[in-house]
């Protein structure tokens, strides 16, 4: 994994795929307090204490087309050799929330990447889901929710591309806005 | 920022783009689409499967192609990945591996438009013992 956005993407792909109709992305910088915060929650089918316990394994995995899950102990050792870590809450039923912490300043903390980018590529993959977005710069915070889109757009819109591609600049400008003003 | 100022910028963004959409269309016809799904578990995405997603939707974004575009989970191909899968109307999937942006490109070209196949077909059967019984 290059940088956090594909993190990222793999964290979300376990949220699709345990069927989760809204995902909660929330990516805080915060150099102040040296922490660079990912969070990914979900209204998915949710996991047993004794699953939580095994993800940290990377032979362990819900998925039957082979015997590895990479995902979770990746983004532990991205998070770990930067002087974070991962925690993960989850409940059956109810949904799951993985929350990884990066020392921001930390040599060893990949690139957060592109975020915008991966964000959108999930929207248009998944148009029948919905996707909150919150990003905050040292406690300035924008958030963009696919709910909006529907709204504003109606409800086939998110499987536009050039609204995809529109939405991603926009978000992105939106960021840099947060980030630097 | 609150909520009403991306709702305002949406609304300013649908004044500028509505010409452009072509929402209607596709919607109306969804037995005519071909299907392309990328691959992007794990293995998909540290192989580079962002890079072909993000330049077949460019693609099919520009040329209005009658394509659509998903994700998918791993199939148990790592070896292969990146890839993606194609479903053309009314035929069987088909799942090409080591996939970059020439050979995406070359799959819209000759596979997707034309239904006429390309090196780097993966061996596939998708028919499991269950489905059989």
């Amino acid at each position: 994994m290059n940088d956090l956005s594909m993190h990222i993407i793999d964290i979300v792909q376990n949220s699709l795929s345990a069927g989760a109709s809204r995902v909660c992305l929330t990516v805080d910088e915060d150099p102040g307090a040296d922490r660079l915060t990912i969070v990914v929650a979900d209204d998915g089918k949710g996991m047993t204490a004794e699953q939580v316990h095994r993800l940290a394994d990377p032979f362990f995995t819900s998925r039957t087309t082979r015997r590895v899950g990479m995902g979770i102990p990746l983004l532990m050792q991205s998070a770990r050799q930067s002087g974070g870590d991962v925690r993960i809450s989850s409940e059956p039923g109810k949904g799951t929330e993985v929350t990884a912490e990066f020392g921001y300043s930390d040599i060893d903390r990949p690139p957060l990447g592109d975020v915008a980018n991966a964000l959108m590529l999930m929207v248009s993959a998944n148009p029948d889901r919905d996707f909150l977005f919150t990003y905050r710069y040292a406690g300035r915070e924008y958030a963009f929710d696919t709910a909006d889109v529907r709204e504003v757009f109606g409800n086939g819109a998110l499987e536009d591309l050039t609204l995809i591609r529109n939405l991603e600049k926009m978000i992105k400008d939106n960021m840099c806005v947060v980030r630097d003003s | 920022m609150s909520k009403i100022k991306s709702l305002d910028e949406l609304r300013q963004m649908k004044a500028r783009l509505e010409s452009e959409m072509d929402i209607r269309e596709k919607s109306n016809n969804p037995e005519k689409l071909v299907q392309i799904r990328v691959a992007m578990a794990t293995c998909g995405i540290a192989a580079g499967a962002r890079a072909v997603m993000n330049s077949i939707i460019d693609r099919v974004e520009r040329e209005k192609l009658p394509v659509i575009v998903t994700q998918g989970g791993c199939m148990g191909y790592c070896y292969a990945e990146p890839t993606i899968e194609v479903r053309r109307p009314g035929e069987d999937p088909v799942v090409f591996g080591h996939v970059d942006k020439d050979k995406a490109m070359e799959i819209i070209d000759k596979y997707v438009l034309h239904g006429e196949l390309v090196d780097g077909v993966l061996p596939v059967n998708y028919q499991t013992i269950q489905e059989k019984i």
